[in-house]
């Protein structure tokens, strides 16, 4: 179990945004552990000494450096540019990639193969023809939770969701869109699974890849979108690499996780019985860890929905190339027309791939002609039927069916900008509340932040650590901050700092809130379900524009579309934490006569701590993973850079600020992350 | 139990190996089709403007229902499809704003890109006020007041000081030189997209608010909102050189067509028509309309051009 709970709780982005329900449940069992206990320990004798040490050490250092090197900014003769060389290998590899053997003869297979795979899956569901499609996602869905009763509202929400793609007239940029999906996703579980694999078994292996993990989460795209075009050329390739870089950790991480928390009896079982390892992986480990490692395949599904418009930025086409030619005419209409069917893809994924893990371990009546093999056969005769009924309806779905949204939709945007921007009575309206926030918010955060010392800053980033975890959490943490001052981009990475904690406030403050009332209230969950779905899967580009209506271009609108991403996430592992709070204790507690806030306050809370913690460290992963997104609607700094190395072409540029992002995530993550070598 | 799960690794397996199968045999259809039609089928960039995308509109209709071409339109950032052009993974640029750097890289010292000629169009970067600003303080169209009203620009980003607004980090910028340069009590904050900065900026009209913005023609927008420019030092050849020192306004840019080198020498009709095309900001702009303000898509915009104006397009066919 402790090895369980070190890998759920650990690093920032080692539990994967929690994209669906199913999550927490595998979260909490482990999370739970971990509570108060440490956390009483860490608060009575450690923290003075620890100070104390901090304060010697300051004492002899900050003078020093604060003389060598001044008290302003990160000082200049600390920072390494490394845009020069980065720039360079840029031109490399553009002057070498038609020679050099290392392209010819491997790279440029990679990136046939790639274009070939995809355009391969695309014919096919393009010669099923729209009926085979349609139907055989329904029946999967269906087979997959079941068939039987228990397997219709699957099969019905499968059902609605190609309806809807077809209705809205995007039913082939689907199907290309399903196409990149199908083999991002099989490489992307692939490949996690290998990783998966090496780290569950070994330690060391383990050690080494979570850093690696991490960063390929946390690194934006847009970084290394620019790099995967210079190898690969604009189009599939590059579009299909940034996703399986991106969806793979998730597999990677629940693989690890399902491996070692196999229960450790029957391991030993499996042993005595003569097993060789390979028997014993085979038999008891990896069907042991099926559960895990199935949810870990409906995360890296979500992630890589996630990727859908960025991947269209380098020309792989589909929803996201819908989603993002809506802008340059600013039409938000057309971008929901096309936002929409990627949330329906996503719902019909993971109710599927939820519901088929939920099925695992709970044993099935044996026989009837709805289970095992006879299942599947009846769904696949179901498809190829509908296969052939493709030469009655046609392959293309039937274009009298589909429902133009985008007038109405925009006319409904302006409507609303309008009467909420400004001009109500009382509240003001939101631009009132922008400007407002900014003047006596952001910008007294910003300022006070760059007016720090730099050495004040390490010190202050140095003792958050310490508190909450080792010596080592805290040494990682320095060094990551003092990294962004090395790479030259300390002031910009303030400012993004004080976006990304000012939207993670928000996003507590609001999640923690809508949690409770959310554990209080399960209808008003169920309710809450898919609109908690469509604000985590639809892409943020859909958005931009009524943000911006309503905000302005200002940092505030990039935090609105922050906590919009965010909150979801939190929402739920609060709920979730709360609901699984003992009864027994809510029970002992309402009988000593608490009132239900006392309750409330005095004992769920704390004894929900852990999912409060993991919620605010998934909210950090959350925030920062769209500061990025946040620079197109005057987000400004990092994000922006990062945005215009890609645009631009200047790979110094991009990369810089991109890892400099992956370093804040990593101070936040340190002091957000509470002491986890303990027990 | 046991057996089960050989049969289903074993149909797993199976299962893989008619995909991987059917992935190779796909993609020798692939590439067959490709070279079957390959002569006959142009690949051309859609960037993210609808100027631009008004010219790959209009000369993708006129290749596939005058000469017969199959054409392939793909969506991608500006940089991003000049290293494309090089690749010969598409075949033209229709619409350049001037790219130094690339131009330097990948015409003069890889000879992968050619000339395609003048588009026709002139574009012109400046900034801008409203009309309505403008008719109640005339002399703001000078840059030497706009100090004066530096209040009026400002918002909660630009801290005290008036804001400039700015766009996409696609689009070439010296403003932030020239404020400094020129000493003006101006900020400039990115909006970091198009989309973004046209938001804000209609938003703003709505309200009748002053602002100030960096601002372009030929643009679509310029059909709906009346902006008036504000004069800038005047531009001299050469005065842009040291970015660090700029302090004068943009050049006139002549939009340019660059073509992949291969193309422009076997791509027969294909190429030459795309060299040929050539029209004027008005006649764009009718088009860019169609397609932003009445929210047509392309193709039927550029349909509908195209059978209005057939003496225009007429010269642009190759000459038999």
């Amino acid at each position: 179990m402790a090895a369980m709970t070190a890998a759920v709780t650990t690093p920032a982005s080692d539990e994967t945004p929690d994209k669906v329900p199913g999550t927490e449940k595998a979260r909490d069992k482990a999370g739970r552990p971990a509570t108060g206990r440490s956390f009483q320990d860490l608060m009575r004798h450690p923290v003075k000494g620890k100070l104390l040490v901090l304060a010697a050490l300051a004492a002899v250092l900050v003078p020093l450096s604060a003389v060598v090197w001044g008290s302003g900014p990160w000082p200049g003769a600390l920072s390494v540019d490394i845009s020069g060389p980065l720039d360079d290998a840029n031109t490399w590899v553009i002057d070498n990639r038609d020679s050099h053997p290392l392209f010819l003869y491997f790279l440029l297979h990679l990136s046939n193969t790639a274009t070939d795979a995809v355009s391969g899956v695309y014919s096919v569901l393009d010669a099923m023809g729209w009926t085979g499609v349609f139907a055989a996602g329904v029946l999967f869905a269906w087979r997959a939770a079941g068939l039987g009763r228990g397997g219709v509202k699957v099969a019905a929400t499968a059902f609605g969701a190609f309806a809807v793609c077809g209705l809205l007239g995007m039913w082939d940029a689907t199907l290309l869109t399903i196409a990149l999906m199908v083999v991002a996703v099989t490489c992307a579980a692939l490949l996690g699974v290998l990783i998966g694999l090496a780290a569950g078994l070994s330690d060391r292996v383990d050690r080494l890849l979570r850093p690696v993990l991490d960063t390929m989460q946390v690194l934006p795209a847009f970084a290394y979108l620019l790099p995967f075009v210079l190898v690969f050329g604009t189009g599939t390739p590059a579009a299909l690499f940034c996703t399986v870089i991106y969806a793979a950790p998730p597999m990677a991480r629940l693989t690890t996780l399902g491996l070692r928390g196999a229960d450790p009896a029957v391991l030993e079982a499996v042993t005595s019985l003569g097993a060789s390892p390979w028997q014993r992986l085979r038999t008891a480990r990896l069907p042991l860890a099926r559960k895990q490692m199935l949810l870990g395949l409906n995360q890296t599904i979500m992630m890589a929905l996630s990727m859908v418009v960025i991947a269209a930025l380098v020309g792989a086409g589909g929803l996201g190339e819908e989603v993002y030619s809506a802008l340059s005419t600013v039409d938000v209409g057309k971008a929901l027309a096309a936002g929409i069917p990627i949330v329906l893809i996503a719902v019909w994924l993971d109710r599927t791939t939820a519901a088929a893990g939920d099925r695992i371990g709970r044993s099935t009546p044996g026989g009837g002609l709805l289970h095992g093999r006879s299942g599947w056969a009846l769904a696949g005769g179901g498809v190829v039927a509908a296969v052939l009924l493709r030469f009655v309806a046609g392959t293309a779905w039937p274009e009298g069916w589909t429902f133009a949204i985008s007038t109405p939709v925009n006319k409904a945007q302006v409507w609303i900008t309008e009467n909420l921007s400004s001009g109500i009575p009382v509240l003001g309206g939101t631009e009132t509340w922008s400007e407002h926030f900014t003047l006596w918010v952001l910008n007294p955060m910003r300022d006070g932040l760059t007016a720090l010392p730099w050495w004040a800053v390490l010190l202050l980033v140095a003792a958050l650590a310490w508190l909450v975890g080792t010596w080592m959490t805290a040494l990682t943490a320095t060094l990551a901050m003092a990294a962004i001052g090395v790479l030259g981009v300390w002031t910009k990475s303030l400012d993004t700092l004080s976006q990304v904690l000012a939207a993670l406030v928000v996003t507590l403050v609001l999640g923690v809130l809508a949690g409770i009332v959310c554990a209080r209230a399960g209808r008003l969950e169920r309710w809450l379900r898919p609109v908690l779905d469509a604000m985590q899967t639809m892409p943020q580009f859909v958005y931009l524009i009524p943000v911006v209506a309503l905000f302005g271009v200002a940092r505030v609108s990039a935090i609105v579309a922050a906590v919009v991403y965010a909150l979801p996430a939190v929402v739920r592992i609060t709920a979730q934490g709360l609901r699984e709070v003992d009864p027994a204790a809510l029970e002992a507690s309402r009988s000593l006569g608490a009132s239900t806030r006392q309750q409330l306050l005095r004992v769920q809370l704390p004894l929900a701590r852990p999912a409060l913690q993991l919620a605010v460290n998934q909210g950090v992963v959350l925030v920062l993973a769209v500061v990025v997104v946040g620079a197109l609607v005057g987000g400004g700094a990092l994000g922006y850079d990062v945005v215009k190395g890609l645009s631009r072409g200047e790979m110094g540029l991009g990369m810089t600020a991109g890892v400099a992002i992956v370093c804040l995530g990593l101070v936040l993550d340190r002091i957000t992350q509470p002491a986890r070598k303990r027990g | 139990m046991n057996r089960t799960r050989t049969l289903r690794t074993a149909a797993v397996a199976a299962a893989l190996g008619v995909l991987s199968l059917s992935a190779c045999s796909a993609a020798e259809t692939g590439k067959s089709q490709e070279a079957a039609g390959g002569e006959k089928t142009v690949k051309l960039t859609v960037p993210s403007w609808v100027g631009a995308q008004a010219n790959t509109a209009v000369a993708s209709y006129i290749l596939e229902e005058e000469l017969g071409y199959k054409v392939k339109t793909q969506q991608m950032g500006e940089v991003l499809a000049w290293d494309a052009l090089s690749k010969g993974d598409i075949d033209a640029i229709m619409e350049d704003w001037g790219h130094p750097k690339e131009e330097k890289q990948y015409v003069e010292d890889r000879k992968t890109v050619v000339k395609g000629g003048d588009l026709g169009v002139e574009g012109h970067i400046g900034w801008f006020v409203p009309k309505y600003f403008a008719d109640k303080h005339p002399d703001v169209t000078d840059w030497k007041n706009l100090d004066k009203y530096a209040k009026e620009f400002a918002t909660a980003e630009s801290g005290g000081k008036g804001e400039l607004l700015e766009g996409s980090p696609d689009y070439v910028t010296n403003d932030d030189a020239i404020i400094k340069n020129l000493g003006l009590n101006l900020k400039t904050n990115y909006a970091g997209s198009e989309a973004a900065q046209i938001t804000a900026i209609q938003k703003n009209v709505k309200a009748k608010k002053p602002f100030l913005t960096y601002w372009w023609t030929p643009q679509w927008l310029n059909a709906q909102v009346d902006l008036v420019e504000v004069k800038l030092p005047e531009y001299k050849e050469g005065c842009d050189a040291d970015p660090k020192k700029i302090a004068c306004a943009y050049p006139n840019t002549p939009l340019q067509k660059f073509l992949n080198a291969d193309f422009a020498k076997n791509g027969g009709e294909a190429a030459e028509f795309l060299k040929n095309f050539k029209w004027t900001t008005e006649q764009q702009n009718e088009v860019a309309k169609m397609i932003a303000g009445e929210k047509m898509s392309p193709e039927a915009a550029a349909e509908k051009w195209v059978k209005a104006n057939e003496a225009t397009w007429k010269q642009w066919l190759p000459k038999k």
